[in-house]
């Protein structure tokens, strides 16, 4: 049997003015019909660029210097750009990852999928109609000829993912790539998408190439597994030999970064692999240096407060209260946590829990209810001496290391505009020694001192926001999905100093994340929001065990579980 | 980090993107050089200018309107000609683009300062703050700027007493223009601010307890001057141009004192009596500076701009 699809000693280069970069290296692929490859790899591995070199449509100014791409026989290098757009509409459909971006906002569903198809097929006129919604039907949508006049934006995102399917499969195509197709997507639309596109690869024995960071979506969906490193395919196999015996020392650590969903463990296994090898963190005598000064001080009891707190949010504006369009972002929310603790907040995007993170760093006001930092209430607007002292108790670690560090200041100045500005260190030179020291204790190195954020890796600016966070001497830490924009590997070695830190400094923690494996390594209790209100609080053991909610039930069961195999549950295992 | 930092800052320059953009970019290279060319000439009128228009000694009126050394009648001496009063074209030209310059320059500073003050400070605050601001702003952009421009400057002009007012008219043309054009800088500072307030590092530093003028000047200043710096070039084009319609208009600096506006308007007098030359060098001089002027900030403007790299 032919393969549908074989790439041989792929390579493909961006040619800058810094020198080549190599994004694809001596790479080869197989993929037969009615199967779902997967490939698998960290930002930067080159595994978008793979999809992307297929279907020749790489970003200037990278090109193909080698190999060759055998589709059907055919190799798809040596067709002109005519014959190329052609095999694209017809014989290749392509799934991106934002839905948001990837549908045209000003033309109806129908408009868009109609003039693909008559495109793409011979089809016309009320038979291309016809065709639509179909297509619709086979991707899960109900209702189809109302929603074939319906625009974008009145369709949620999974939705929206459904119609970007049934637009790559307009042409009968028998090659689908999908470009992360789920990355911009809940966990409980995440699985049906999945699911989707499984069915949709047995039924029309379509080959799918899933292109993802996830090991979770791999787990689920994929036959067999293409691990990428660096450009390079470091090892490639059937799914569960990947999963469960991995031979490549990379998969192995990839696979063990994943945190485990399923049991607690002391830490995170941590990837030299890599890195660069890990960076240990020094350890700082508390007693005497100035960061200890003031951990004996640590008052117990509640650290944070809060009770029947509500924020609404006004997305349209109007002079009549009718007409105004609001968001209950957070509705009732009442919890206490203990200092020393370790809380997580866990619900889907929209639930709220980044905007209880942002009230009670005072970052929102709340509409009502109340905040209390130590006893202190902070949720009135009142610059106080009592409200400024109670807020420097706390910091906070936001979600994008991108975004979060001034791109104008020198690391030195970042870290030391807390100290510089409380002047809680006598002199200059005191300040770079402490700077120097927090650095150290982050795994940095006191080296990045004089250099700017854009010279760090995603992880090690996440070092250097936690660094700027320290150097405040906070006793409570809120943490708003630190980890979310990070590969796993350098996840866990993020999550790690944030437990040593923890632990050596007494902090009291808010984290925050959709990722409940990570919720069940960091935290002691945890909360669960859905649309804005807490659904359960209970000791993260528990919750993990025996969820009371019916919701915190639904989103344990859609945890991505690495376990697969070794009891699958009926609803994954796919046909054979 | 992969990269050695052992570059110097010399390196460190002609490694950036920006300096690399300019490098291959022809029109931005020649634009620099003729405004380089320009400003220092003109900046250095005082020596290498032929002769001082201010020194009486040097002007005689016997050789007033002589035409440029290469028509019949002209002189070596002048090569670009004289002017009605007998003044050397060639002086006169630097000696006025040296003062359009320095208008030009202090007017777009002052309309900067201003406007980039507001604008930050109106999109950090928001609200009610905001709308004033703007709305201020808004009525001003309803107005042409040269006629709001001739109405500060008749103000000013008013305002002084009579024997001062051509000594400093300099000054109320300097703050015309520059009340004139803050809006321009206000509304592109406010976008800017809008959108980096919003960025993590500007939340971070409101935890961190910094009052807000802090983090305007600290934080989000430094961070919106790219946008802002585009716009003051193509600025400074606008209030040369301003400076000279002024004058041209009579408004501005008085016709003893050379500037590119106030020969223009002289040299138009004589146009049609064959003087052609009066008018035309100082109108070449002003369209290349503002030309050059503008292409350079068109290509910074496109070499700033991260997305259309």
């Amino acid at each position: 049997m032919t393969n549908l699809l074989t790439i041989n000693k792929l390579d493909v280069q961006f040619p800058t003015r810094h020198g080549t970069t190599y994004a694809v290296q001596d790479v080869n692929l197989e993929l037969q019909a009615g199967e779902v490859l997967g490939l698998v790899g960290e930002s930067g591995a080159g595994k978008s660029t793979i999809g992307n070199a297929i279907i020749n449509l790489l970003e200037p100014p990278g090109q193909v210097t080698g190999g060759e791409i055998l589709f059907q026989g055919r190799n798809l290098r040596d067709l002109s750009d005519e014959q190329m757009r052609d095999v694209r509409g017809k014989k290749i459909g392509m799934i991106f990852q934002d839905p948001q971006t990837s549908l045209n906002p000003l033309i109806t569903i129908g408009a868009q999928l109609v003039e693909t198809i008559i495109k793409a097929t011979d089809l016309t006129g009320s038979a291309a109609v016809d065709k639509a919604v179909d297509l619709l039907k086979s991707v899960g949508i109900t209702e189809t000829e109302t929603r074939l006049n319906a625009y974008p934006h009145q369709f949620s995102g999974g939705m929206r993912q459904r119609v970007v399917i049934a637009l790559a499969l307009a042409g009968d195509p028998d090659l689908i790539i999908a470009d992360e197709p789920t990355t911009a997507l809940d966990v409980s639309i995440q699985a049906q998408i999945l699911d989707l596109i499984k069915s949709l690869c047995r039924e029309r024995q379509l080959g799918v190439i899933i292109v993802t960071h996830d090991i979770g979506v791999i787990a689920n969906i994929a036959d067999r597994v293409a691990v990428m490193y660096n450009g390079a395919v470091v090892e490639t196999g059937e799914v569960r030999q990947i999963l469960t015996a991995p031979t490549h020392e990379y998969t192995q650590s990839l696979i063990a970064a994943v945190p485990r969903g399923d049991l607690k463990v002391d830490r995170f296994t941590s990837v030299d692999y890599i890195e660069g090898g890990a960076q240990t963190h020094r350890r700082i005598d508390l007693d005497s240096h100035w960061l200890g000064e003031t951990v004996q001080a640590n008052p117990l009891g509640e650290a944070i407060t809060i009770d029947g707190l509500n924020k609404t949010f006004v997305l349209k504006k109007a002079l009549f209260k009718k007409n105004r369009v609001t968001l209950q972002a957070v509705d009732n929310v009442s919890l206490s946590i203990q200092a020393g603790e370790s809380f997580g907040l866990v619900g889907e995007s929209g639930s709220g829990k980044s905007t209880v993170a942002r009230l009670v760093a005072g970052l929102h006001q709340g509409d009502d209810g109340h905040i209390k930092i130590f006893g202190q209430n902070v949720a009135r607007q009142e610059r106080s001496n009592d409200v400024t002292a109670a807020r420097r108790n706390l910091q906070m670690i936001f979600q994008d290391p991108y975004s979060s560090l001034n791109a104008r200041m020198r690391v030195l100045d970042i870290v030391a505009e807390p100290i510089r500005f409380y002047k809680t260190a006598d002199s200059e030179k005191k300040v770079r020694q402490i700077v120097c020291d927090i650095l150290d204790h982050v795994g940095l190195g006191s080296g990045a001192m004089l250099k700017y954020p854009h010279e760090f890796s995603g992880g090690q600016r996440q070092r250097i926001s936690i660094a700027r966070a320290l150097a405040s001497r906070p006793k409570i830490l809120i943490c708003d999905e630190p980890t979310s924009a990070l590969d796993v590997s350098v996840q866990a070695h993020i999550l790690n100093l944030l437990k040593d830190l923890q632990a050596e400094l007494g902090l009291t923690m808010l984290f925050i994340s959709h990722d409940l494996p990570v919720i069940r390594q960091m935290c002691d209790r945890v909360a669960v929001m859905r649309h804005g209100a807490i659904c359960e609080i209970a000791q993260t053991e528990t919750l993990f065990d025996t969820p009371q909610h019916a919701y915190s039930q639904h989103l344990l069961d859609l945890m991505p579980r690495m376990d697969l195999f070794g009891s699958a549950p009926a609803s994954l295992a796919g046909p054979p | 980090m992969a990269e050695p930092t052992t570059q110097s800052r010399w390196q460190r320059f002609l490694d950036n993107d920006v300096t690399w953009s300019f490098l291959h970019t022809p029109s931005a290279i020649v634009a620099a050089c003729v405004t380089v060319i320009a400003v220092s000439a003109a900046l250095a009128a005082p020596w290498i200018a032929p002769y001082d228009p201010f020194d009486p000694s040097q002007i005689s009126l016997w050789d007033g309107k002589l035409p440029p050394a290469w028509v019949e009648g002209g002189s070596s001496a002048y090569l670009l000609g004289t002017d009605n009063q007998g003044r050397d074209m060639l002086s006169t030209i630097l000696y006025g683009g040296r003062l359009s310059i320095v208008v030009g320059f202090v007017a777009v500073f002052l309309g900067m300062l201003l406007g980039v003050t507001l604008g930050v400070i109106s999109g950090y605050l928001g609200g009610k703050v905001d709308a004033i601001i703007m709305r201020f702003a808004d009525v001003q952009l309803t107005i042409p700027g040269i006629l709001l421009a001739i109405l500060i400057n008749g103000i000013g002009r008013a305002i002084l007493p009579i024997d001062m007012r051509d000594d400093f008219a300099i000054y109320v043309v300097i703050i015309a223009i520059g009340l004139t054009d803050w809006p321009q800088f206000a509304r592109v500072a406010r976008g800017a601010t809008m959108v980096e307030a919003q960025k993590e590092y500007v939340q971070s530093a409101r935890v961190i307890g910094l009052p807000g003028w802090l983090i305007m000047i600290r934080h989000i200043l430094p961070n919106t001057l790219r946008p802002i710096l585009v716009i003051a070039t193509i600025g400074l084009a606008l209030a040369v141009i301003a400076e000279a319609t002024l004058s041209f208009l009579g408004q501005g600096i008085p016709p003893t004192t050379p500037s590119l506006g106030t020969l223009i308007r002289v040299g138009n007098e004589y146009l049609f009596s064959g003087l052609w030359w009066i008018t035309l060098f100082p109108g070449i001089a002003l369209v290349v500076l503002v030309f050059a002027v503008n292409l350079l900030g068109d290509w910074m403007r496109d070499a700033l701009n991260p997305k259309l790299r």
